[in-house]
């Protein structure tokens, strides 16, 4: 078992969750797609704080769970401020700034 | 038999994440990323690091999904609708944008050879545990971004309830 299997795994779901980033046309599941792309950055970080032999990794990742946090909740409340001012979810309704 | 677990985990962790794609409702989507944070737990748990897998459920799992899984019941009027999409192109050209940075990365990682394999940490003796680890080179290296993280927190918290408030109906000046 070397860290190439976690570093694999690590490339595939973040390539799952930039894919999703790019189909997906609900705010909400673009930022369940950003939680996935966290998710699999945490696991690299893991399996080198396991393979290195250092908590250093595993602090990191701590961080990285606390601004997802910070992150979900200011991304879901700006979904909820867009869709009381436009009635929509859609990103692609969501161009003013677009040009 | 950490070989097979990992496969195991691995396995369930890509198809959750691929269910998040794949299902049209977002609440389903929601449901299989609890999943797959789930199984990147027991990840965590393979890699010897208990507490994390413990934090990633209940801060990951628990919290953060729990707020996703109220606002998208707050606000899913149309979780099955279809929308017709601007932008058509980009269902071919996502999944292959996606491939072919895979293809890239892929040799590296397969390559890539950190020669040693999976230690404990080293300042790890006999009577402490990773916990008590974990907590030293958090309170003491990384204090000042620790400190930072919570203003961090408190700033969120601020944003989210002037940005979720809803404003008076009765127009300004009360």
């Amino acid at each position: 078992m070397d860290i190439n299997h976690y570093l694999i795994l690590s490339a595939l779901l973040f390539t799952i969750g930039t894919v999703g980033v790019i189909l997906k046309r609900n705010v909400i599941s673009v930022l369940l797609c950003i939680e996935i792309m966290l998710n699999a950055a945490n696991l690299s970080f893991m399996a080198f704080s396991r393979y290195l032999g250092q908590v250093h990794g595993q602090v990191m990742v701590f961080f990285v769970m606390v601004v997802a946090a910070a992150e979900a909740a200011v991304g879901l409340a700006i979904a909820i401020v867009l869709y009381r001012n436009r009635g929509t979810l859609s990103v692609d309704d969501a161009d003013t700034m677009k040009w | 038999m950490e070989t097979l677990f990992f496969y195991i985990l691995g396995t369930v962790a890509l198809a959750a994440a691929i269910g998040v794609l794949a299902f049209r409702r977002v609440f389903y989507s929601a449901v299989a990323l609890i999943i797959c944070l789930t199984a990147v737990a027991g990840l965590y748990l393979l890699l010897n690091a208990p507490f994390m897998a413990a934090v990633q459920i209940i801060v990951y799992a628990g919290a953060i999904m729990v707020l996703f899984l109220f606002v998208i019941m707050l606000l899913d009027p149309f979780s099955g609708a279809i929308h017709p999409d601007k932008l058509r192109g980009l269902r071919v050209i996502g999944p292959l944008l996606g491939i072919l940075g895979l293809i890239a990365i892929f040799p590296a990682l397969r390559a890539y050879d950190l020669g040693m394999a999976p230690r404990s940490p080293q300042a790890l003796t006999g009577d402490t545990s990773s916990v008590e680890l974990l907590a030293e080179t958090l309170f003491n290296h990384y204090l000042l971004p620790f400190e930072v993280t919570s203003v961090l927190i408190l700033v969120a918290i601020i944003g989210v309830v002037v940005l979720a408030k809803r404003e008076k109906q009765d127009g300004h000046g009360h």
